[in-house]
């Protein structure tokens, strides 16, 4: 995982609450054994007609959002099934940020040992993001804050070894490894064993 | 008097695993007792290993199926697989090479056990009372029925698991749902989550495991509380347990993984001491009355979008809402019976075991479904599957016009080539009826085993009451 310190864009906007991850990568693209290449089918069905042709009315398809990494959503993204693939075709598209009011647990999760940043706000500001499309933000991972064309600063909740891992581009496969001697001492300590 | 050690289920259970505690900086280091994994959400993880040369920690805590990308049609050997897309062979393959290279069990297609794996941990006993159990698949839920902690998790997290039998975790706060009443008639275990869900909406359990409790929830047997904590992430909940009693170490008892002997004995008493003690203190508690249900349907694109099986469609103007209707092509004001059903499927990990099927299969015993439905059974494991022909449930589904297949996931996301075609609308047993679930376009409404029974025969949507 690259290190990120800030991340710069102009928003593309999904004004649809609940999006779940069959929506952001449809079940018949996992039959992947590997985990490059899913941008290409990252909102399949909303991006594409059935012809294979892009809909025009869909957020990511219009010109202006081309080259924006940081996708703003209505309440509760990222709900539904724990498929990795979700960030994975968003991260491949390059989306490098998801600001939402909610955003669903396991998505947070999965999103941030990937290097993608999910970005909590109050429904007050979503709603001003979402009704003002384009806009130019930043945010800056060490200091937790979404800064705004209009001077806004606006600090969101991120868990401190999260936002470490991502400042450092650390795995966090490295700490548990780190550990293996407690865990090698919790599981001959048990009163009872799986 | 209030004890400061009063504790509730999710707590014991956590606090018994913790490796390393959690602080500011860090999240616990969490013992995981049972890794179930399957074929669509591993082999990112076991590349991990092998690009960093790590054994897989614990291969007898591991246990292997196959059941998301698998064909439902009878399949003798890997080599006559006629799976429908050359990636889900390839995965299917894969899957194998992977569980005899990290020395695990697999049950692969030679196993008479193989089956979803939400279906085979608790049918094999692996699911127990006070384990934490995790898996690539959010319905990992499901096996908090039995009073384990048990949720998904991703890709990465597999490998951790794998690597170290560990993951990061935060303590998750605790949500309280207190269900009370008996069942009407014809009402089962999938309308109680339904309307639960459509009470406390699809994020009304984020960030929170929930605890089931009451008399509903005491009286009804392993079956229905699978049902009912396999959809706790359906509303958002990160986890659903229910307190182990005398039902579940019943249900236990005997089976091939489950402790024996004095072995057994011991666990049950260790087991009694995981129900949440009386002065414990839940972060949010919600009373539900379960005694005014009656069978359950959703009418949009998630699970919250529910309504009595005779209700009218509710009538909103926000977009969101408006625009499941429109992709449902479902009137507002109108009951979901003037709907002409298409498919109905009976399955998933949901609603595949053996007394769902039995549900059906009394609303179809001496009828015959609609014309121009089809109609798809798929029991959860192939041991259900042998039990319910055991029992001829088998002839009552095909005589009905139905069609009885292997076991897998199937049409619950239409991986495997089980899909519902575009514009059709599919009544069905199992768990989510997002956008395009259960194929391109399909559209999906969620019922019990008896509704989804009821409306098959019907040609609509329709309330299985009649039938009883």
């Amino acid at each position: 995982m690259e290190p990120i310190s800030t991340i710069s864009s102009r928003t593309v906007v999904l004004p649809v609450s609940d999006v779940d991850t069959d929506q952001i990568i449809p079940a018949r693209f996992l039959t992947t054994t590997s985990r490059d290449g899913l941008g290409k089918n990252l909102f399949a069905d909303w991006r594409f007609a059935a012809d294979g042709s892009p809909k025009n009315d869909f957020a990511l398809n219009q010109p202006e959002a081309h080259g924006c990494s940081v996708l703003v959503a209505g309440r509760n993204f990222g709900c539904g099934s724990s498929r990795e693939h979700a960030p994975w075709a968003l991260l491949d598209y390059g989306i490098k940020a998801v600001i939402s009011s909610e955003i669903a647990d396991i998505f947070r999760s999965n999103s941030l040992k990937n290097g993608l940043l999910p970005v909590v706000v109050e429904q007050d500001l979503l709603e001003w993001l979402l009704s003002n499309p384009g806009i130019n933000v930043e945010l800056d991972i060490a200091a937790s804050q979404l800064r705004l064309p209009d001077g806004r600063q606006v600090t969101y909740p991120i868990d401190d070894f999260a936002r470490y891992c991502l400042l450092e581009g650390i795995d966090q496969l490295g700490f548990l490894r780190q550990h293996d001697n407690d865990i090698s001492k919790f599981e001959e300590s048990r009163s009872w064993t799986p | 008097m209030r004890t400061n050690d009063a504790r509730t289920l999710y707590e014991k259970v956590w606090a018994d695993h913790i490796v390393r505690p959690e602080s500011a900086k860090t999240p616990a280091i969490l013992y995981i007792d049972l890794h179930l994994i399957h074929e669509v959400t591993t082999p990112q993880a076991f590349t991990l290993l092998r690009e960093l040369k790590l054994p897989l920690r614990r291969p007898d805590l591991t246990l292997g199926t196959m059941d998301h990308s698998t064909p439902t049609t009878p399949v003798g050997s890997l080599r006559d697989i006629a799976v429908v897309a050359e990636g889900a062979a390839r995965q299917v393959a894969q899957m194998e090479t992977n569980c005899r290279d990290f020395g695990l069990e697999l049950h692969g297609f030679d196993s008479k056990h193989r089956g979803i794996v939400h279906v085979i941990g608790p049918e094999l006993g692996a699911t127990q009372p006070g384990k934490t159990i995790v898996c690539g698949d959010s319905h990992t839920s499901t096996h908090g029925a039995f009073g384990a902690l048990a949720f998904g998790i991703g890709t990465t997290e597999v490998g951790h698991v794998m690597a170290t039998q560990c993951l990061l975790q935060r303590k998750a706060k605790t949500l309280e749902l207190d269900i009370r009443g008996a069942l009407a008639r014809g009402v089962t275990a999938k309308d109680v989550i339904l309307a639960v869900i459509g009470q406390i909406g699809v994020d009304g359990g984020t960030g929170h495991v929930i605890e089931y409790r009451g008399d509903t929830i005491s009286a009804m047997d392993m079956d229905q509380r699978m049902t009912v904590c396999n959809m706790s992430i359906e509303a958002g909940a990160r986890a659903g347990m229910i307190a182990p009693d005398d039902t579940t170490f019943e249900y236990l008892h005997g089976r091939p993984s489950a402790p024996q002997g004095a072995d057994w004995t011991a666990a049950v008493k260790r087991w009694r001491h995981l129900a949440t003690d009386a002065d414990a203190k839940y972060d949010k508690s919600i009373s539900i009355d379960a005694s005014t249900m009656q069978p359950m349907v959703t009418f949009g694109t998630n699970p919250g979008m529910v309504i009595g099986v005779n209700e009218p469609v509710p009538d909103r103007r926000e977009p969101g809402f408006l625009k499941a209707l429109d992709y449902m092509q479902i009137t507002a004001g109108k009951p979901l019976s003037a709907s002409a059903v298409d498919v109905v499927f009976i399955g998933s990990c949901t609603n595949s075991r053996l007394s769902d099927l039995q549900q059906a299969a009394d609303i179809l015993r001496g009828r015959h479904i609609a014309d121009g439905v089809r109609m798809l059974v798929v029991p959860g494991s192939q041991q259900i599957k042998a039990e319910a022909e055991a029992l001829g449930l088998d002839e009552v589904f095909r005589t009905a016009g139905a069609e009885w297949r292997e076991s897998g996931c199937s049409m619950c996301l239409g991986m495997n080539g089980d899909t519902v075609d575009s514009g059709r609308l599919s009544v069905s047993t199992s768990n989510r009826n997002f956008e395009g679930r259960q194929g391109k376009g399909a559209r999906t409404i969620l019922a019990s085993p008896s509704t989804a029974a009821a409306s098959a025969v019907r040609g609509h949507v329709a309330d299985p009451r009649p039938f009883l």
